[in-house]
């Protein structure tokens, strides 16, 4: 597989801590992704992994640390400035536009794009998703789970990001989708190149998906290393493959 | 069947311009969950900026009619917008993530200021100014020689009011800047993740209220002749009355809230007793939020924007 400099930091995360209030959600957390490198983050449900997205989005921002785009700093900006530096997120939830259209949902996704590109980026997403293409009019709120998920990474990409972050898109779908999505999401990063930070409950396909990975435990990296070697770790084994 | 229809044209008339506030009301509650109790004021801010307009372009010598109006609701327009976004950036902000009570206290005071301003700065007796636009068609006559009419006045803020709302619909459906108000009022967290800039959609949201609240004050300056400070205080609570009537959150909601209340108004004083017009108009809010408690076009959830 050829990546465009893999290695080059698209993100660097130095020792982030962040917290709701007096509840601490990260603890000091070091974390990167290279250029073109697709990066899995696991860990068990409450670790903190929606927040580490979340807070490399500036909601809530981080307490103390770093973190870096593309070596810029971007850990004070606001949420809207470090989508514009090329950060586009399908978080936990999906959080659809229930009511708009998915034409409108994706619009909203190309917010920040060149409005030149449009046509193009519409026609990778639906090329991408085809079941999109037919429910281009239908209201983001009567799709389902499974639609909804291609119109949150849809509209993720219409942005044109160089950094993708995408927080359990497989919460909820049946095996052939998720099969589905997350060949989605390899053919996205071989493309186009798109470096992407991936939180997933499903370690087993998002180690076979990714580059590297972390696991997190209680807000704390506790490991990291290669995909296939964590794969084959006997504590990621037990913990967070079944065993 | 003569006065009747003269009725129905004043209640119209009435509630096109509480419509026109009641869409101000409306679009900040849907995109920012707050009452904007210091919107009447901004609505008699902008008639003062009407009046004091009209009378000093009559005073340089402008005397065409229609270049006027134009001048006049574009200035009241953007200075009662300058209004608008003074205060949701200076008061509102700073607010926005304070227990609701705060905003609410702060709006019913920041009214009070704004009245005691114009009163101190403008004075407080009644201005008036003479009638500008006269004549009209006779509809029809009864048959006790009552004349139904339909003057120019009442055809122009007819025809002001469709411009500006068929105008909103399509800013509000059609553009990305209607789109944005849309995504921020559903989800803020998921439109500033797409790239939307939140604070500047809702202050955007909050121009544009003030700026259609302008154009009722221009009206009402243009309709009735005589305004005083305390213009805002009643008008800004029918017209609230008037987007809670239609669904607050809900546009066409507001319009139609306040045309309901224009004609209740208009028809109590026409076949009841005037005097007791407000009571009637309330009376009918209980009675449409007892049937329906999130108004005539609100959704349960609230449509918002
Ligand atoms: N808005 C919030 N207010 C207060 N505490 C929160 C908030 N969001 C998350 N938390 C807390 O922060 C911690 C980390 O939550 P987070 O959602 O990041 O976990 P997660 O790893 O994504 O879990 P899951 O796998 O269940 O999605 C949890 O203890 C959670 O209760
Ligand atoms: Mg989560």
């Amino acid at each position: 597989m050829a990546l465009p400099a893999v290695g080059a930091a698209m993100l660097e995360i130095e020792n982030v801590s962040a917290a709701y209030g007096p509840v601490r959600a990260l603890d000091g957390v070091n974390l990167n992704v290279g250029m073109g490198e697709i990066v899995t983050l696991i860990g068990a449900n409450g670790a903190g992994k929606t927040t580490l997205l979340m807070t490399i989005c500036g909601r809530p921002s981080a307490k103390a640390g770093r973190i870096k785009l593309k070596g810029q700093d971007i850990t004070a900006l606001p949420t809207h400035r470090i989508a514009a530096l090329g950060v586009a997120h399908a978080p936990e939830g999906r959080h659809i536009f229930a009511r708009m259209s998915v034409r409108e949902n994706l619009q909203l996704g190309a917010t920040l794009a060149a409005p030149a590109n449009f046509a193009r980026n519409l026609d990778r997403v639906l090329t991408l998703f085809p079941r999109l293409a037919e429910r281009i009019d239908q209201r983001g709120g009567t799709l389902s789970g499974g639609e909804q998920q291609m119109v949150a990474i849809g509209r993720a990409l219409m942005a044109e990001p160089d950094l993708l972050l995408l927080d359990e898109p497989s919460l909820g779908l049946a095996p052939l989708v998720v099969r589905q999505i997350f060949a989605a999401i390899g053919q996205i990063n071989r493309e186009r190149g798109t470096s992407i930070l991936l939180v997933e409950q499903n370690a087993h396909h998002a180690l076979a998906l990714a580059h590297r990975g972390y696991v997190l435990v209680a807000g704390e990296i506790a490991l990291e290393g290669k995909a296939a070697d964590l794969a084959v770790n006997p504590q990621v084994r037990d913990a967070y493959l079944g065993g | 069947m003569a006065y009747f229809l003269q009725q129905l044209i004043n209640g119209l008339t009435l509630g096109a311009i509480y419509g026109l506030i009641a869409i101000g009301y409306t679009m900040v509650y849907g995109i920012i969950g707050m009452i904007n109790f210091a919107h009447g004021e901004i609505y008699m801010i902008g008639a003062f900026v009407g009046l004091i307009g009209l009378l000093a372009l009559g005073a340089v010598g402008i005397a065409s009619v229609p270049l006027m109006l134009v001048l006049v609701i574009l200035g009241a327009m953007t200075i009662a917008g300058l209004y608008g976004w003074t205060i949701e950036r200076l008061i509102y902000r700073p607010l926005r993530s304070a227990p609701r009570l705060a905003p609410l206290i702060s709006a019913l005071g920041l009214s009070i200021a704004l009245q005691q301003y114009v009163q101190l700065t403008q004075g407080g007796r009644v201005k008036t100014l003479a009638p500008m636009m006269q004549g009209g068609f006779v509809l029809m006559r009864g048959g006790d020689g009552f004349a139904v009419s339909l003057n120019f006045l009442q055809i122009f803020v007819f025809l002001l009011t469709i411009v500006l709302m068929t105008g909103l619909t399509l800013l509000i459906q059609r553009t990305a800047l209607g789109r944005a108000q849309r995504a921020v009022a559903a989800d803020p967290t998921m439109a500033a993740l797409c790239g939307v800039d939140v604070d500047r959609t809702i202050s955007v949201t909050f121009v544009i209220g003030a700026a259609l609240a302008a154009v009722a004050g221009v009206m009402v300056v243009l309709y009735y002749g005589v305004i005083d400070f305390r213009l805002g205080f009643l008008a800004g609570l029918k017209a609230f009355t008037a987007a809670v009537l239609g669904g607050v959150g809900s546009l066409p909601g507001a319009v139609l809230g306040g045309l309901v209340l224009g004609l209740v108004e208009s028809f109590w004083s026409g076949y009841a007793d005037a005097a007791y017009k407000d009571v009637a108009a309330y009376a009918i809010l209980v009675l449409v939020l007892v049937v329906r408690p999130s108004g005539l076009l609100g959704r349960p959830e609230i449509e918002k924007v």
